[in-house]
């Protein structure tokens, strides 16, 4: 909750504060910031769906034509193979049947036809003629083949029954892969014989590796178990299982997509090749050859969450801003109407006060001199047994006298002063005259109060009503905070050579820390239902009218100081 | 010393005066402004003390008339309370001393007997 805290609008705690007037600024905000967000994201998300839906759609077509990329070039490649196969079986059918038996089994001239094939069609090994035994009766090659017996072996029957035989690829002697083609002549008299060739995969190898024009392309021959019979890239090596997860259907051509052994998506085409017992195979790498459509698909991604981010922090940013501003100019619109209210009625008290004042001075003024004119009645008297009574009476009343006209004086002066007029004021003899106001109270409570001023301290150039105000409140908020016999201690002292402080300390409850940082704000108030919040909210406009500063320091349980810094000559 | 006292309040000027005769001190009273002009101009006086809130000519208009006619008079201005204003304009129309309401006859024989019998400069 910590961020949360940092962050929080002004006004989220601050419902039902007088000066809220009712406007709930919370839901205010919520709305603001749920319609600004809405109007920005919702257009965003949607353009964003549908870009991703569009990238979607042209990933899947690129998709596609990889696949039918795949599956021409799987079917043109087998052809190719085929052709090539056909193309040596009809060369070794053409010389079966040009060559009789006799010719085929001179070595001399096997050897000028081996020759011939060699130049013509390039990677012939060895050629042989087989007779109806399977007894290999002439050899041209590298081995020592003649005398040779395939009447068992499988190729030898199958090449006896179907007429032609193409095998898998093998290692031979010489551990070089290749394989074999036979073919079958038959005679008029049902005999027959088999002329036999080996091949080495070079060309076959040569045809399949053209298929390979991209890296991330693997092409390979298997035969119908998955036996590789090329070498493949990253599948396997020639006679090797090739590393699929997949069986290749022998008898169809067929592209599909399926993840490979790490997981990568692979668009794996495969062909069988006619009249031989090869699988050829192409796989393509998906995420490789799309890589560039996923960094796309990423990047829209990536920018609508910015942008989402982007409107929520500008979004939370202005509707703050806006309704931290109205709530602040409100709040200061009801101040200035409370402190004119305020201010009006201070105004109408005086008026109250200095008439009812004026009203009471007369008759004050009678009973001093009527009760002057006894005393110097009875003073000329000596020889009245009464009259030292009737003079300690008559002090009494002269005494009395006195006492209600210094408070008319003082409530006179008091209601007089509520515009701003500067005059030279001595802050020790103002701080007593507030005093004497609020005498009664302290002397009833046992509460002690001092008032101390350094020697230095000069007369200031001020408002003595304002400061009155100023004085009257903070010494009243002093004798409220404190207990009964509790002090509260008034000191004036220079603050620079323009300045001068006056400081009221208490030793009262003191002010929690959280309320100090408020404490001046309008409508705050710690004593609930008791206090408007504005007198110490007015206390800090007079001040600064005045061209000074007010500050506090408290701690709660210990008290609270205030201290009240004011220019030596007017501002401005 | 003569002495007139100006005070709309009679309950208020005939007992100062008493107390004034008391001590000695020869004084008149009147209750409005021009009353107290008419005294002034039937006989002599060293002082006026004069109440400034009154009806009809009221204590600033007497003060003036006092003062343009009879310069060398020493005025001694009473009011319930006054502000600076009050008091400049007081001054400024030629009052020579101010004093609170209710005023201690003794402090005004005191400031009378000190300031002496000399005429105002």
């Amino acid at each position: 909750m910590g961020l949360w805290q940092k962050i929080k609008p002004p006004f989220w705690d601050r419902q039902g504060d007088p000066g809220t007037q009712g406007l709930n600024y919370r839901r205010l905000w919520k709305s603001t910031f749920g319609a600004a967000v809405a109007v920005s994201v919702v257009p965003l998300l949607l353009m964003t769906a549908i870009t991703f839906y569009q990238f979607e759609q042209q990933y899947r077509l690129q998709l596609g034509d990889i696949v039918g990329q795949v599956h021409r070039l799987i079917s043109n490649t087998r052809l190719q193979l085929g052709f090539f196969l056909q193309e040596r079986q009809a060369a070794l059918s053409y010389i079966v049947l040009e060559n009789s038996f006799d010719q085929l089994g001179d070595p001399a001239n096997l050897g000028q036809i081996f020759f011939n094939l060699k130049k013509s069609f390039g990677g012939f090994i060895d050629i042989g003629l087989i007779d109806s035994q399977g007894v290999q009766r002439a050899y041209v090659g590298p081995y020592a083949l003649e005398g040779h017996v395939y009447r068992n072996e499988d190729w030898y029957k199958e090449v006896a029954l179907r007429g032609t035989y193409v095998s898998e690829v093998f290692l031979g002697h010489r551990q070089v892969p290749h394989f074999v083609i036979a073919v079958k002549h038959e005679l008029p008299d049902g005999n027959f014989h088999v002329l036999r060739a080996t091949i080495n995969t070079a060309r076959i190898n040569d045809i399949v590796a053209a298929m390979n024009i991209q890296p991330s392309s693997d092409a390979f021959i298997v035969n119908q178990d998955g036996v590789l019979q090329t070498n493949s890239r990253s599948h396997g090596q020639v006679l090797e299982k090739v590393r699929l997860p997949l069986s290749p259907s022998y008898h169809q051509t067929d592209v599909v997509q399926i993840p490979g052994n790490d997981g990568q998506p692979l668009v794996v085409g495969f062909a069988r090749v006619e009249g031989a017992p090869f699988v050829l195979s192409l796989v393509k790498r998906t995420d490789i050859l799309l890589e560039k459509w996923s960094f796309l698909r990423l990047n829209v991604l990536f920018l609508a969450l910015a942008s989402v981010l982007a409107i929520l922090v500008v979004s939370f940013k202005g509707t703050t801003s806006l309704v931290t501003r109205l709530y602040q100019a409100d709040q200061k619109r009801v101040a200035v109407l409370h402190e004119i209210e305020y201010t009006s009625k201070l105004a109408s008290i005086g008026r109250l006060a200095a008439g009812v004042a004026h009203e009471i001075n007369n008759p004050i003024a009678i009973i001093n001199e009527k009760a002057g004119l006894l005393k110097d009645i009875i003073a000329s008297r000596p020889e009245d047994p009464q009259r030292e009574k009737f003079l300690a009476v008559l002090a009494s009343i002269l005494a009395s006298v006195k006492r209600v006209s210094a408070i008319t004086h003082r409530l006179l002066g008091f209601a007089r002063h509520l515009d701003v007029s500067y005059e030279i004021i001595q802050l020790d003899k103002l701080v007593r005259e507030v005093l004497d106001f609020l005498g009664k109270e302290a002397e009833h409570r046992n509460i002690d109060i001092t008032v101390r001023m350094d020697d230095n301290v000069p007369p200031i150039e001020s408002d003595r009503g304002q400061l009155q105000q100023v004085f009257l409140n903070i010494i009243n908020n002093s004798l409220a905070a404190v207990s009964d016999g509790g002090e509260v201690n008034i000191a004036v002292a220079p603050s620079g050579p323009d300045m001068v402080a006056v400081s009221i300390s208490d030793n009262g409850v003191g002010i929690p820390s959280a309320n100090v940082k408020r404490i001046f704000e309008p409508f705050f108030s710690t004593r609930g239902a008791k206090g408007t919040g504005l007198g110490l909210s007015i206390t800090y406009g007079i001040v600064q009218k005045l061209g000074g500063q007010i500050e506090v320091e408290s701690q709660e349980g210990e008290g609270t100081t205030f201290t009240v810094t004011l220019p030596i000559r007017r501002q401005g | 010393m003569r002495v007139l006292l100006v005070d709309d309040e009679e309950e208020l000027v005939s007992t100062l005066s008493e107390r004034l005769e008391l001590r000695g001190v020869a004084n008149d009273w009147a209750t409005t402004g021009e009353q107290g002009l008419a005294l002034l101009a039937q006989r002599e006086y060293d002082w006026v003390v004069l109440d400034m809130k009154m009806p009809g000519l009221g204590g600033l208009g007497a003060l003036k008339a006092m003062r343009e006619r009879w310069p060398g008079l020493r005025i001694v201005v009473v009011t319930g309370h006054t502000s600076k204003e009050d008091y400049d304009a007081g001054l400024a129309a030629g009052a020579d001393y101010y004093l609170l309401k209710p005023v201690d006859v003794d402090e005004l024989l005191a400031l009378m007997q000190a300031a002496g019998g000399k005429a105002r400069p």
